[in-house]
Protein backbone atom coordinates (compact mmCIF):
# COMPACT_ATOMS: atom_id res chain seq x y z
CA UNK A 1 0.00 0.00 0.00
CA UNK A 2 2.80 2.58 0.83
CA UNK A 3 4.57 2.00 -2.53
CA UNK A 4 1.81 3.89 -4.51
CA UNK A 5 4.06 5.11 -7.40
CA UNK A 6 4.76 1.04 -8.16
CA UNK A 7 0.77 0.89 -8.27
CA UNK A 8 0.50 3.95 -10.43
CA UNK A 9 2.55 2.50 -13.77
CA UNK A 10 -0.23 -0.21 -14.18
CA UNK A 11 -2.63 1.76 -15.11
CA UNK A 12 -5.51 -0.62 -13.97
CA UNK A 13 -6.00 -0.29 -10.27
CA UNK A 14 -4.71 -3.36 -8.54
CA UNK A 15 -7.17 -5.73 -6.62
CA UNK A 16 -5.03 -6.67 -3.91
CA UNK A 17 -6.90 -8.93 -0.96
CA UNK A 18 -10.35 -10.01 -1.46
CA UNK A 19 -12.55 -6.82 -0.39
CA UNK A 20 -9.76 -4.33 -0.43
CA UNK A 21 -10.70 -2.35 -3.95
CA UNK A 22 -7.91 -0.14 -5.00
CA UNK A 23 -9.83 3.02 -7.32
CA UNK A 24 -8.76 5.70 -8.92
CA UNK A 25 -7.98 8.87 -7.03
CA UNK A 26 -8.93 10.91 -10.13
CA UNK A 27 -12.37 11.15 -10.13
CA UNK A 28 -13.12 9.36 -7.32
CA UNK A 29 -11.27 11.10 -4.71
CA UNK A 30 -10.54 14.56 -6.45
CA UNK A 31 -14.45 14.96 -6.84
CA UNK A 32 -15.25 14.32 -3.46
CA UNK A 33 -12.54 17.15 -2.15
CA UNK A 34 -13.61 19.46 -4.81
CA UNK A 35 -17.18 19.14 -3.26
CA UNK A 36 -15.95 19.67 -0.20
CA UNK A 37 -13.91 23.14 -0.56
CA UNK A 38 -17.31 24.25 -2.61
CA UNK A 39 -19.43 23.21 0.07
CA UNK A 40 -17.07 25.47 2.26
CA UNK A 41 -17.11 28.13 0.02
CA UNK A 42 -20.95 28.48 -0.05
CA UNK A 43 -21.07 28.23 3.42
CA UNK A 44 -18.54 30.70 4.51
CA UNK A 45 -19.93 33.31 1.79
CA UNK A 46 -23.49 33.28 2.94
CA UNK A 47 -22.31 33.31 6.84
CA UNK A 48 -20.04 36.22 6.13
CA UNK A 49 -22.43 38.21 4.07
CA UNK A 50 -25.48 38.04 6.66
CA UNK A 51 -22.79 37.77 10.13
CA UNK A 52 -20.46 40.79 10.10
CA UNK A 53 -17.00 40.27 11.93
CA UNK A 54 -17.26 42.21 15.23
CA UNK A 55 -15.27 44.93 15.56
CA UNK A 56 -15.74 46.86 18.64
CA UNK A 57 -14.31 50.92 19.82
CA UNK A 58 -10.84 51.38 19.07
CA UNK A 59 -8.67 50.25 21.43
CA UNK A 60 -7.87 52.03 24.74
CA UNK A 61 -5.41 50.40 26.83
CA UNK A 62 -6.74 53.35 29.70
CA UNK A 63 -10.05 51.55 29.76
CA UNK A 64 -10.33 47.66 30.79
CA UNK A 65 -13.14 45.34 29.15
CA UNK A 66 -15.00 43.74 32.06
CA UNK A 67 -15.02 41.08 31.66
CA UNK A 68 -11.96 40.84 29.17
CA UNK A 69 -11.99 37.62 27.25
CA UNK A 70 -9.21 35.68 25.42
CA UNK A 71 -10.58 34.44 21.87
CA UNK A 72 -12.69 31.58 22.70
CA UNK A 73 -10.36 28.45 22.09
CA UNK A 74 -8.26 29.47 24.89
CA UNK A 75 -10.98 29.80 27.43
CA UNK A 76 -10.18 26.98 28.58
CA UNK A 77 -7.57 28.10 29.62
CA UNK A 78 -9.11 31.54 30.86
CA UNK A 79 -11.33 29.30 33.15
CA UNK A 80 -8.88 27.14 34.70
CA UNK A 81 -7.43 30.73 35.83
CA UNK A 82 -10.24 30.73 38.78
CA UNK A 83 -8.75 27.44 39.95
CA UNK A 84 -5.13 27.60 39.45
CA UNK A 85 -2.39 30.65 39.49
CA UNK A 86 -1.80 31.86 36.26
CA UNK A 87 2.03 29.87 35.71
CA UNK A 88 0.04 26.76 35.73
CA UNK A 89 -3.17 27.75 34.00
CA UNK A 90 -2.08 29.73 31.25
CA UNK A 91 1.79 28.26 30.78
CA UNK A 92 2.13 24.91 32.46
CA UNK A 93 -1.59 23.26 31.91
CA UNK A 94 -1.30 24.17 28.06
CA UNK A 95 2.33 22.70 27.79
CA UNK A 96 1.04 19.33 29.44
CA UNK A 97 -1.59 19.52 27.14
CA UNK A 98 0.80 19.71 24.35
CA UNK A 99 3.40 16.98 25.50
CA UNK A 100 0.71 14.32 26.16
CA UNK A 101 -0.54 14.93 22.62
CA UNK A 102 2.90 14.62 20.96
CA UNK A 103 4.03 11.40 23.11
CA UNK A 104 0.62 10.04 22.92
CA UNK A 105 1.57 7.07 19.95
CA UNK A 106 4.32 6.35 21.83
CA UNK A 107 3.02 5.29 24.70
CA UNK A 108 -0.06 4.13 23.35
CA UNK A 109 1.19 0.90 21.83
CA UNK A 110 -2.03 -1.10 21.58
CA UNK A 111 -1.77 -2.53 18.24
CA UNK A 112 -5.43 -2.92 18.01
CA UNK A 113 -7.51 -0.13 15.68
CA UNK A 114 -5.46 1.04 13.75
CA UNK A 115 -6.77 2.38 10.67
CA UNK A 116 -10.95 2.44 11.37
CA UNK A 117 -13.40 3.74 14.08
CA UNK A 118 -13.63 1.22 17.13
CA UNK A 119 -14.35 1.64 21.08
CA UNK A 120 -14.22 -2.38 21.92
CA UNK A 121 -10.97 -2.58 20.88
CA UNK A 122 -9.39 0.45 22.50
CA UNK A 123 -11.94 1.38 25.15
CA UNK A 124 -9.11 3.25 27.96
CA UNK A 125 -7.49 5.54 24.89
CA UNK A 126 -10.77 6.17 23.24
CA UNK A 127 -12.65 7.12 27.21
CA UNK A 128 -9.54 9.04 27.98
CA UNK A 129 -9.04 11.22 25.06
CA UNK A 130 -12.81 11.87 24.47
CA UNK A 131 -13.14 12.62 27.96
CA UNK A 132 -10.23 15.11 27.84
CA UNK A 133 -11.38 16.63 24.47
CA UNK A 134 -14.71 17.22 25.42
CA UNK A 135 -13.72 18.65 28.80
CA UNK A 136 -12.08 21.42 26.48
CA UNK A 137 -15.03 22.26 24.89
CA UNK A 138 -17.52 22.53 28.04
CA UNK A 139 -15.02 25.06 29.42
CA UNK A 140 -14.92 26.88 26.49
CA UNK A 141 -18.69 26.63 26.66
CA UNK A 142 -18.70 28.16 30.57
CA UNK A 143 -16.06 30.56 29.58
CA UNK A 144 -18.20 31.73 26.23
CA UNK A 145 -21.67 31.49 27.78
CA UNK A 146 -21.36 31.38 31.34
CA UNK A 147 -18.92 34.65 32.16
CA UNK A 148 -19.67 38.20 33.22
CA UNK A 149 -17.77 40.81 34.85
CA UNK A 150 -15.34 39.89 36.92
CA UNK A 151 -15.89 36.19 35.47
CA UNK A 152 -19.00 36.22 37.32
CA UNK A 153 -21.20 33.15 36.51
CA UNK A 154 -23.82 34.42 34.54
CA UNK A 155 -26.33 32.15 32.56
CA UNK A 156 -26.93 32.86 29.08
CA UNK A 157 -30.08 34.11 29.76
CA UNK A 158 -29.73 36.52 33.07
CA UNK A 159 -28.72 39.79 32.48
CA UNK A 160 -25.12 41.16 33.60
CA UNK A 161 -24.87 42.80 36.42
CA UNK A 162 -22.26 43.91 38.57
CA UNK A 163 -24.90 43.07 42.03
CA UNK A 164 -23.98 39.39 42.47
CA UNK A 165 -23.10 37.84 45.75
CA UNK A 166 -19.64 37.64 47.19
CA UNK A 167 -17.80 34.50 46.47
CA UNK A 168 -17.66 32.83 49.81
CA UNK A 169 -14.20 33.03 51.58
CA UNK A 170 -11.35 31.04 50.51
CA UNK A 171 -8.96 28.68 52.68
CA UNK A 172 -5.79 26.93 51.78
CA UNK A 173 -4.55 23.51 52.94
CA UNK A 174 -1.50 24.18 55.60
CA UNK A 175 1.59 23.32 53.75
CA UNK A 176 2.62 19.77 55.47
CA UNK A 177 -1.02 18.60 55.06
CA UNK A 178 -0.81 19.76 51.39
CA UNK A 179 2.54 18.59 50.79
CA UNK A 180 1.37 15.14 52.43
CA UNK A 181 -1.59 14.96 50.22
CA UNK A 182 0.29 15.61 46.60
CA UNK A 183 2.64 13.07 47.88
CA UNK A 184 0.03 10.84 48.23
CA UNK A 185 -2.09 11.12 45.60
CA UNK A 186 1.35 10.87 43.03
CA UNK A 187 2.95 8.30 45.41
CA UNK A 188 -0.47 6.04 45.27
CA UNK A 189 -1.40 6.52 41.84
CA UNK A 190 1.69 6.08 40.32
CA UNK A 191 2.23 2.78 42.57
CA UNK A 192 -1.04 1.52 42.48
CA UNK A 193 -1.84 0.47 39.76
CA UNK A 194 1.54 -1.55 39.20
CA UNK A 195 -0.39 -3.71 41.80
CA UNK A 196 -4.25 -3.83 40.38
CA UNK A 197 -3.23 -3.90 36.63
CA UNK A 198 -0.08 -5.62 37.06
CA UNK A 199 -0.48 -7.09 33.15
CA UNK A 200 -0.85 -3.01 31.70
CA UNK A 201 2.41 -2.22 33.65
CA UNK A 202 4.20 -4.63 32.22
CA UNK A 203 3.05 -3.97 28.88
CA UNK A 204 4.10 -0.43 29.09
CA UNK A 205 7.63 -0.76 30.80
CA UNK A 206 8.74 1.38 33.62
CA UNK A 207 8.80 4.30 30.71
CA UNK A 208 5.95 4.66 28.81
CA UNK A 209 4.14 3.65 32.01
CA UNK A 210 5.70 6.66 34.29
CA UNK A 211 4.71 8.88 31.64
CA UNK A 212 1.15 7.85 31.00
CA UNK A 213 0.20 7.32 34.64
CA UNK A 214 2.06 10.92 34.86
CA UNK A 215 0.03 12.60 32.31
CA UNK A 216 -3.21 10.56 33.40
CA UNK A 217 -2.96 11.96 37.32
CA UNK A 218 -1.96 15.49 36.24
CA UNK A 219 -5.46 15.36 34.11
CA UNK A 220 -7.54 13.95 36.65
CA UNK A 221 -5.63 15.81 39.71
CA UNK A 222 -6.68 19.14 37.88
CA UNK A 223 -10.19 18.50 37.76
CA UNK A 224 -10.29 17.07 41.58
CA UNK A 225 -8.94 20.82 41.98
CA UNK A 226 -11.55 22.48 40.61
CA UNK A 227 -13.91 20.02 42.56
CA UNK A 228 -12.26 21.42 45.75
CA UNK A 229 -12.42 24.75 45.05
CA UNK A 230 -16.01 24.08 43.75
CA UNK A 231 -17.06 22.00 46.62
CA UNK A 232 -14.90 22.81 49.73
CA UNK A 233 -13.82 26.52 48.89
CA UNK A 234 -10.29 25.62 48.68
CA UNK A 235 -8.16 28.28 47.49
CA UNK A 236 -4.66 25.94 47.15
CA UNK A 237 -3.71 22.24 48.38
CA UNK A 238 -0.30 23.35 48.73
CA UNK A 239 1.08 26.45 49.55
CA UNK A 240 4.56 27.27 49.13
CA UNK A 241 7.22 30.46 48.90
CA UNK A 242 7.46 29.83 45.84
CA UNK A 243 4.66 28.39 43.91
CA UNK A 244 1.23 27.62 45.07
CA UNK A 245 -0.92 24.89 43.29
CA UNK B 1 -21.92 21.05 -32.64
CA UNK B 2 -20.80 23.35 -35.38
CA UNK B 3 -18.69 21.38 -37.79
CA UNK B 4 -16.02 24.00 -38.21
CA UNK B 5 -16.35 24.33 -34.58
CA UNK B 6 -14.79 21.42 -34.34
CA UNK B 7 -12.24 21.68 -37.02
CA UNK B 8 -11.23 25.22 -35.17
CA UNK B 9 -11.14 23.34 -31.68
CA UNK B 10 -9.49 19.66 -32.88
CA UNK B 11 -7.00 22.81 -34.30
CA UNK B 12 -6.20 24.02 -30.82
CA UNK B 13 -5.88 20.94 -28.93
CA UNK B 14 -3.61 19.60 -31.95
CA UNK B 15 -1.34 22.60 -31.64
CA UNK B 16 2.24 22.68 -30.31
CA UNK B 17 1.61 25.33 -27.63
CA UNK B 18 -1.49 23.34 -26.38
CA UNK B 19 0.22 19.91 -26.45
CA UNK B 20 2.88 21.58 -24.59
CA UNK B 21 0.91 23.04 -21.61
CA UNK B 22 -2.08 20.11 -21.76
CA UNK B 23 0.28 16.48 -21.82
CA UNK B 24 -2.27 13.98 -22.28
CA UNK B 25 -6.28 13.77 -23.51
CA UNK B 26 -9.36 13.76 -21.49
CA UNK B 27 -10.85 11.11 -22.61
CA UNK B 28 -12.12 8.72 -19.47
CA UNK B 29 -9.68 6.03 -20.08
CA UNK B 30 -7.73 4.41 -16.96
CA UNK B 31 -4.34 5.58 -17.97
CA UNK B 32 -5.66 9.24 -18.30
CA UNK B 33 -7.22 9.09 -14.85
CA UNK B 34 -3.55 8.19 -13.84
CA UNK B 35 -2.08 10.95 -16.17
CA UNK B 36 -4.39 13.22 -14.71
CA UNK B 37 -2.86 13.07 -11.13
CA UNK B 38 0.51 12.16 -12.03
CA UNK B 39 1.18 15.21 -14.78
CA UNK B 40 -0.25 17.58 -12.35
CA UNK B 41 1.78 19.29 -10.21
CA UNK B 42 -1.02 20.11 -7.39
CA UNK B 43 -3.02 16.86 -7.96
CA UNK B 44 0.17 14.38 -8.03
CA UNK B 45 0.25 15.28 -4.01
CA UNK B 46 -2.44 12.25 -4.13
CA UNK B 47 -1.53 9.01 -5.01
CA UNK B 48 -2.77 7.63 -8.89
CA UNK B 49 -4.88 4.91 -6.85
CA UNK B 50 -5.97 4.81 -3.49
CA UNK B 51 -7.87 2.03 -1.11
CA UNK B 52 -11.48 2.15 -1.73
CA UNK B 53 -12.36 2.34 1.73
CA UNK B 54 -10.17 5.42 2.68
CA UNK B 55 -12.12 7.72 0.40
CA UNK B 56 -15.32 7.45 2.09
CA UNK B 57 -16.28 10.73 3.37
CA UNK B 58 -17.40 9.00 6.83
CA UNK B 59 -13.33 7.42 7.38
CA UNK B 60 -11.36 11.54 6.98
CA UNK B 61 -14.84 13.51 6.83
CA UNK B 62 -12.53 15.74 4.41
CA UNK B 63 -11.18 17.02 7.64
CA UNK B 64 -7.47 17.04 6.76
CA UNK B 65 -7.86 18.34 3.32
CA UNK B 66 -10.50 20.72 4.16
CA UNK B 67 -8.20 22.34 6.79
CA UNK B 68 -5.52 22.58 4.27
CA UNK B 69 -8.50 24.29 1.75
CA UNK B 70 -9.09 26.75 4.79
CA UNK B 71 -6.11 28.05 5.29
CA UNK B 72 -5.23 28.44 1.52
CA UNK B 73 -8.62 30.70 1.70
CA UNK B 74 -7.03 32.76 3.86
CA UNK B 75 -4.00 33.01 2.46
CA UNK B 76 -5.60 34.40 -0.11
CA UNK B 77 -8.39 36.51 1.59
CA UNK B 78 -5.51 37.61 3.58
CA UNK B 79 -3.09 38.74 1.10
CA UNK B 80 -5.85 40.80 -0.28
CA UNK B 81 -6.74 42.11 2.94
CA UNK B 82 -2.80 43.04 3.34
CA UNK B 83 -3.18 45.52 0.39
CA UNK B 84 -5.49 47.55 2.68
CA UNK B 85 -4.68 47.31 6.19
CA UNK B 86 -1.35 49.09 7.37
CA UNK B 87 -0.35 47.82 10.89
CA UNK B 88 0.24 51.18 12.60
CA UNK B 89 -2.16 52.11 15.76
CA UNK B 90 -3.15 55.14 14.42
CA UNK B 91 -4.59 53.88 10.78
CA UNK B 92 -5.13 50.51 12.07
CA UNK B 93 -8.83 50.81 13.01
CA UNK B 94 -9.30 53.39 10.43
CA UNK B 95 -8.59 50.58 7.75
CA UNK B 96 -10.69 48.35 9.19
CA UNK B 97 -13.58 50.79 9.05
CA UNK B 98 -13.00 51.13 5.70
CA UNK B 99 -12.81 47.92 4.76
CA UNK B 100 -16.24 47.12 6.85
CA UNK B 101 -17.62 50.26 4.94
CA UNK B 102 -16.64 48.45 1.61
CA UNK B 103 -14.58 51.61 1.04
CA UNK B 104 -12.56 48.85 -0.77
CA UNK B 105 -14.56 47.02 -2.95
CA UNK B 106 -16.09 43.73 -1.51
CA UNK B 107 -14.27 44.95 2.00
CA UNK B 108 -16.54 43.54 4.56
CA UNK B 109 -17.23 40.48 2.58
CA UNK B 110 -13.11 39.97 2.31
CA UNK B 111 -13.07 40.94 6.37
CA UNK B 112 -15.77 38.67 6.95
CA UNK B 113 -14.75 36.04 5.27
CA UNK B 114 -11.26 36.17 6.23
CA UNK B 115 -12.76 36.31 10.14
CA UNK B 116 -14.69 33.49 10.09
CA UNK B 117 -13.33 31.07 8.11
CA UNK B 118 -9.68 31.70 10.67
CA UNK B 119 -12.61 30.28 13.44
CA UNK B 120 -13.52 27.42 11.29
CA UNK B 121 -10.03 25.98 10.56
CA UNK B 122 -9.60 25.95 14.20
CA UNK B 123 -12.59 23.95 14.22
CA UNK B 124 -11.46 21.76 11.67
CA UNK B 125 -8.23 21.17 12.49
CA UNK B 126 -9.37 20.20 16.00
CA UNK B 127 -11.86 17.43 14.33
CA UNK B 128 -9.48 16.12 12.42
CA UNK B 129 -7.28 15.32 15.16
CA UNK B 130 -10.39 13.90 16.58
CA UNK B 131 -10.97 11.69 13.41
CA UNK B 132 -7.34 10.63 13.65
CA UNK B 133 -7.56 9.74 16.89
CA UNK B 134 -10.89 7.94 16.49
CA UNK B 135 -9.35 5.95 14.15
CA UNK B 136 -5.91 4.90 15.44
CA UNK B 137 -3.99 6.67 12.56
CA UNK B 138 -1.62 7.86 14.67
CA UNK B 139 -0.37 3.93 15.28
CA UNK B 140 2.98 2.71 13.91
CA UNK B 141 4.13 3.93 11.51
CA UNK B 142 2.49 7.38 11.86
CA UNK B 143 3.62 8.26 15.13
CA UNK B 144 5.92 10.67 13.78
CA UNK B 145 3.25 12.30 11.55
CA UNK B 146 0.84 12.84 14.59
CA UNK B 147 3.55 14.72 16.59
CA UNK B 148 3.86 16.88 13.25
CA UNK B 149 -0.15 17.55 13.00
CA UNK B 150 0.07 18.63 16.91
CA UNK B 151 2.65 21.22 16.29
CA UNK B 152 0.54 22.40 13.33
CA UNK B 153 -2.69 22.53 15.50
CA UNK B 154 -0.49 24.97 18.13
CA UNK B 155 0.25 26.64 14.85
CA UNK B 156 -3.14 27.16 13.91
CA UNK B 157 -3.75 28.39 17.09
CA UNK B 158 -1.28 31.09 17.15
CA UNK B 159 -2.23 32.14 13.70
CA UNK B 160 -5.91 33.12 15.02
CA UNK B 161 -4.33 34.50 18.04
CA UNK B 162 -2.12 37.27 16.54
CA UNK B 163 -4.35 38.37 14.14
CA UNK B 164 -7.15 39.26 17.07
CA UNK B 165 -5.11 42.25 18.07
CA UNK B 166 -4.83 43.35 14.13
CA UNK B 167 -8.01 45.44 14.36
CA UNK B 168 -7.01 47.50 17.48
CA UNK B 169 -10.29 47.30 19.18
CA UNK B 170 -11.37 47.05 22.27
CA UNK B 171 -12.01 43.52 21.69
CA UNK B 172 -8.71 42.51 20.30
CA UNK B 173 -6.55 44.43 22.67
CA UNK B 174 -7.55 43.21 25.68
CA UNK B 175 -8.31 39.55 24.30
CA UNK B 176 -3.74 40.31 23.90
CA UNK B 177 -3.97 41.37 26.96
CA UNK B 178 -5.28 38.35 29.17
CA UNK B 179 -3.12 35.72 26.41
CA UNK B 180 0.30 37.78 27.11
CA UNK B 181 0.02 38.47 30.55
CA UNK B 182 -0.05 34.70 31.18
CA UNK B 183 3.22 34.77 29.46
CA UNK B 184 4.35 37.03 31.94
CA UNK B 185 3.92 34.23 34.27
CA UNK B 186 5.86 31.60 33.02
CA UNK B 187 7.81 29.24 35.21
CA UNK B 188 11.92 30.72 35.15
CA UNK B 189 11.56 32.95 32.02
CA UNK B 190 8.11 35.36 32.71
CA UNK B 191 8.76 38.14 34.95
CA UNK B 192 5.97 37.12 37.40
CA UNK B 193 6.53 33.35 37.15
CA UNK B 194 8.06 31.53 40.08
CA UNK B 195 11.29 31.20 39.94
CA UNK B 196 12.37 34.05 37.59
CA UNK B 197 13.09 36.99 39.68
CA UNK B 198 16.31 35.09 41.07
CA UNK B 199 17.00 35.14 37.32
CA UNK B 200 17.02 38.22 36.76
CA UNK B 201 13.60 38.72 34.79
CA UNK B 202 11.84 41.79 35.22
CA UNK B 203 8.96 43.29 33.45
CA UNK B 204 10.86 44.81 30.59
CA UNK B 205 13.27 41.67 29.66
CA UNK B 206 11.32 38.93 30.17
CA UNK B 207 9.03 36.15 27.54
CA UNK B 208 6.30 38.82 27.90
CA UNK B 209 8.37 41.79 26.60
CA UNK B 210 10.18 39.54 23.78
CA UNK B 211 6.44 39.32 22.31
CA UNK B 212 5.04 42.85 22.61
CA UNK B 213 8.30 44.74 22.10
CA UNK B 214 7.47 46.69 25.24
CA UNK B 215 5.99 46.55 28.61
CA UNK B 216 2.32 46.74 27.29
CA UNK B 217 0.81 46.31 24.25
CA UNK B 218 1.73 49.75 21.90
CA UNK B 219 2.90 50.10 18.87
CA UNK B 220 6.03 47.53 18.72
CA UNK B 221 3.04 44.77 19.67
CA UNK B 222 0.91 45.67 16.74
CA UNK B 223 3.63 45.56 14.26
CA UNK B 224 4.75 42.08 16.28
CA UNK B 225 1.48 40.59 15.91
CA UNK B 226 1.82 41.79 11.85
CA UNK B 227 4.89 39.75 11.34
CA UNK B 228 4.21 37.20 13.20
CA UNK B 229 0.61 36.63 11.74
CA UNK B 230 1.22 37.58 8.27
CA UNK B 231 4.79 36.26 7.70
CA UNK B 232 6.32 33.73 10.34
CA UNK B 233 3.60 31.61 11.34
CA UNK B 234 1.87 30.94 7.94
CA UNK B 235 5.99 29.96 6.40
CA UNK B 236 6.09 27.79 9.37
CA UNK B 237 2.69 26.10 8.97
CA UNK B 238 3.28 26.19 5.05
CA UNK B 239 6.34 24.50 5.45
CA UNK B 240 5.20 21.60 8.33
CA UNK B 241 2.06 21.13 5.99
CA UNK B 242 4.34 19.82 3.13
CA UNK B 243 6.18 17.44 5.77
CA UNK B 244 2.81 16.74 6.93
CA UNK B 245 1.41 15.71 3.39
CA UNK B 246 4.20 14.01 2.58
CA UNK B 247 4.70 11.87 5.69
CA UNK B 248 0.82 11.61 5.10
CA UNK B 249 1.93 9.87 1.78
CA UNK B 250 4.97 7.79 2.59
CA UNK B 251 3.53 6.46 5.86
CA UNK B 252 0.67 4.95 3.97
CA UNK B 253 -2.84 6.31 4.56
CA UNK B 254 -3.96 4.02 7.46
CA UNK B 255 -7.84 3.21 5.73
CA UNK B 256 -8.59 -0.43 6.41
CA UNK B 257 -8.02 -3.15 3.86
C1 LIG C 1 -3.09 22.77 9.80
C2 LIG C 1 -3.35 21.64 10.23
C3 LIG C 1 -3.48 20.32 9.47
C4 LIG C 1 -3.66 20.07 8.13
C5 LIG C 1 -3.80 21.08 7.00
C6 LIG C 1 -3.74 18.63 7.99
C7 LIG C 1 -3.96 17.97 6.77
C8 LIG C 1 -4.05 16.60 6.64
C9 LIG C 1 -4.50 15.92 5.45
C10 LIG C 1 -4.97 16.59 4.17
C11 LIG C 1 -4.44 14.58 5.69
C12 LIG C 1 -4.93 13.47 4.75
C13 LIG C 1 -6.14 12.74 5.32
C14 LIG C 1 -7.29 13.55 5.82
O1 LIG C 1 -7.74 14.47 5.11
O2 LIG C 1 -7.76 13.28 6.92
C15 LIG C 1 -3.91 14.42 7.02
C16 LIG C 1 -3.64 13.21 7.63
C17 LIG C 1 -3.15 13.07 8.91
N1 LIG C 1 -3.11 14.04 9.88
FE1 LIG C 1 -3.33 16.02 9.54
N2 LIG C 1 -3.57 18.04 9.21
C18 LIG C 1 -3.43 19.03 10.14
C19 LIG C 1 -3.31 18.87 11.51
C20 LIG C 1 -3.20 17.65 12.13
C21 LIG C 1 -3.27 17.43 13.56
C22 LIG C 1 -3.56 18.51 14.59
C23 LIG C 1 -3.04 16.09 13.76
C24 LIG C 1 -2.98 15.32 15.05
C25 LIG C 1 -2.68 15.79 16.19
C26 LIG C 1 -2.83 15.47 12.47
C27 LIG C 1 -2.52 14.13 12.25
C28 LIG C 1 -2.62 13.49 11.04
C29 LIG C 1 -2.29 12.10 10.80
C30 LIG C 1 -1.70 11.10 11.84
C31 LIG C 1 -2.63 11.83 9.46
C32 LIG C 1 -2.52 10.47 8.74
C33 LIG C 1 -3.93 9.92 8.81
C34 LIG C 1 -4.10 8.57 8.19
O3 LIG C 1 -3.15 7.97 7.65
O4 LIG C 1 -5.26 8.12 8.28
N3 LIG C 1 -2.96 16.43 11.50
N4 LIG C 1 -3.68 15.66 7.59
Amino acid sequence: MANTEATAIKTQPKQTQAGSERVHTWPGLVAKEFLCALLFLVVILLYSYYVDAPLRELANPGEPENPAKAPWYFLGLQEALVYFDPWFAGVVLPTFIIIGLMVLPYIDINPQGSGYYTFKERKFAVTVFCFGFLFWYVLILIGVYCRGPFWAWFWPWEQWTLAFPTPPPLWSLSTPVGALLLLAYFGLGMWLPTRIWKDFYQRLGIIRYSITVFLLLTMIGTILKIGLRLGLNIKYVLQTPWINI
Amino acid sequence: MLPYLKEISGKITQSEIWKSVFRHGYEDTPRNRVLQILSNIWLHIHPATINKNSINISFTWCLGGLTFFVFLFETLTGVLLMFYYTPDVNKAYADMLDLSNNAAPFGRLLRNTHRWAGHAMVITVCFHMLRVFLTGSYKAPRQFNWAVGVVLLVLTLLLSFTGYLLPWDQLGYWAITVGTNMAGNTPLVGYQGPFAQPLGFTIDNDIRFALLGGTSIQAPALLRAYVWHCIALPSLAGGLMMLHFWRTRKDGFSGRL
